[in-house]
């Protein structure tokens, strides 16, 4: 298979990125100045990062469209303002995780945002849930780019104007060169920043336009660390088919009232561990020391007992150390938690934490 | 003091006497990207040539220190252990790893000068 490129490739290029391939794109994982470097710029002034490898999709329908993705996805659609957005999953029937997405409720139907690695298996998988009732596009005419950090507001408001009135977690249209473009204030770095979906030829001339304002290129290796300091999931290791959003400790994500109405894919399996427990669930882990424990590291209780298994883990620039997130038992779950890492054959002492290690900097609207 | 010299894996080594002084190159912090955790041999250990003698990480991943030459660990670098970024800023000079009491001087014989080093990085490309 040809490995794919995005429509800002030349100027990754241009950038001197190294590229890494990622879910069949070749993806810039750094830039010159390097992850550490990224990272701070992220979260003090202003990110660019291409997400365009992640899928767009657009299903169009009625209200019947919102009763449907209803029976699939565990958000309240029909009560969702227009132009708002939830994050939520694709499960199958035992509620283990096909993949997990934003939903954004559009004029005419939803906005759905997908994982790279799985947005054609979820295609095929919302096709056939459906049938051939609506229109579903999963767009490569448009890319997608997010900018982070505490100044895209005012970056982005001198480019296309408005941006500044969007609340965290929902979007509205706007104009730039004469296109159509969907904009959202939301991302997976726990600043305020948006997500622009603009069509692939006009993309390069907006990514340009916002360096020239200040903004720089950031790549798949900081917004990992990004996202790891705020606690977020990454599809394939914090979040998989073998596991469930409340094993996930994501049951905030779930709506109560849907959780009632009990009628959506892997609703008894959720039920049922809300009320009776799960067994392993995901935790924040902070070492002790500066020992990095990288996904697949073993955790060990005081009793030198396997209790879990660390699912992502780096060194943290803005921490300024080590952190990671894994599933442990549900008794060594409990915040303080002393556990054990065994990396490279040595055990290290490290404790169960909140989340996130770094505080989140949305910026929430009235509405 | 000696010639630096160097060995396909990315280490220098610099000999004193009988005791030689060993690092990781800048061309090998330049892939490697932001170092951010250093684990040193301990002092009073015996390492074997192209041996396991520490680890480096990055951001991104970890990676293994190897020794060029056998001999025993007497001295070991804590300041990069306490700050691993003075690897990617001055790893050829400050940042060396360790200091080796070393069993067999022959064994620097194979290893690299820094002409063929330059040469050997440029092409590996790694």
């Amino acid at each position: 298979m040809n490995i794919k490129k995005t429509s800002l490739h030349n100027l990754h290029q241009q950038h001197n990125a190294k590229f890494v391939e990622f879910a069949g794109y070749e993806m810039p994982i750094q830039y010159k100045e390097g992850i550490v470097e990224e990272h701070k710029f992220t979260r003090n002034h202003c990110g660019i990062f291409d997400v365009s490898h992640m899928g767009q999709l657009y299903i169009y329908g009625d209200d019947q469209l919102l009763e449907d993705l209803e029976k699939i996805f565990p958000i309240d659609l029909k009560n969702l303002k227009l132009n708002h957005s939830k994050y939520s999953f694709l499960m199958n029937a035992d509620a283990g995780i096909h993949d997990d997405l934003i939903v954004t409720k559009i004029e005419g139907g939803v906005i759905i945002i997908l994982n790279a690695a799985c947005k054609n298996s979820d295609f095929e998988i919302l096709q056939k849930t459906l049938g051939d009732k609506y229109k579903m596009i999963l767009d490569d005419e448009k890319s997608l780019i997010a900018i982070q950090g505490p100044q895209s507001s005012k970056i982005l408001e001198e480019l296309i104007p408005g941006v500044n009135d969007l609340s965290f977690m929902s979007g509205n249209w706007f104009e730039f060169q004469g296109s159509k473009t969907f904009i959202t204030r939301s991302g997976y770095t726990g600043e305020d920043g948006f997500e622009i979906s603009l069509e692939n030829s006009k993309i390069e001339q907006l990514t340009n336009n916002l360096i020239e304002k200040g903004a720089k290129l950031i790549g798949l290796g900081a917004r990992d660390t990004l996202r790891l300091e705020a606690g977020l999931c990454l599809y394939g290791h914090e979040l998989d088919i073998n596991k469930t959003p409340i094993e996930a400790n994501l049951k905030w994500a779930i709506s109560k009232k849907r959780i009632e109405e009990k009628n959506f894919l892997g609703s008894e399996k959720i039920l049922t561990q809300i009320n009776e427990g799960v067994q392993n669930i995901r935790v924040g882990i902070k070492p002790e020391g500066r020992i990095i424990a990288r996904e697949k590291t073993k955790i060990f209780n005081e009793e030198d007992n396997l209790v879990g298994e660390v699912t992502s883990g780096t060194f943290g620039p803005s921490v300024n150390g080590p952190i990671a997130m894994g599933y442990v038992n549900k008794d060594f779950s409990k915040k303080d938690t002393k556990i054990f890492l065994e990396v490279r054959g040595k055990k290290y002492p490290a404790n169960i934490c909140g989340l996130p290690f770094y505080k989140k900097s949305y910026v929430k609207g009235v509405n | 003091m000696s010639e630096v010299k160097y060995s396909k894996e990315h280490e220098w080594i610099k000999l004193d006497g009988d005791v030689a002084t060993i690092g990781i190159t800048q061309h090998a912090t330049e892939m490697l990207g932001d170092i951010v955790f250093v684990e040193l041999p301990e002092i009073g250990s015996s390492v074997e040539k192209d041996g396991n003698a520490g680890v480096v990480e990055s951001t991104k991943a970890a990676s293994d220190v190897y020794t060029p030459v056998s001999g025993e660990v007497v001295e070991n670098n804590q300041a990069i252990v306490d700050d691993p970024g003075k690897v990617n800023s001055d790893p050829e000079n400050e940042a060396w790893f360790f200091k080796l009491k070393i069993k067999d001087k022959a064994e620097l014989d194979s290893l690299m000068n820094k002409d063929e080093y330059d040469k050997f990085a440029k092409e590996s490309g790694s």
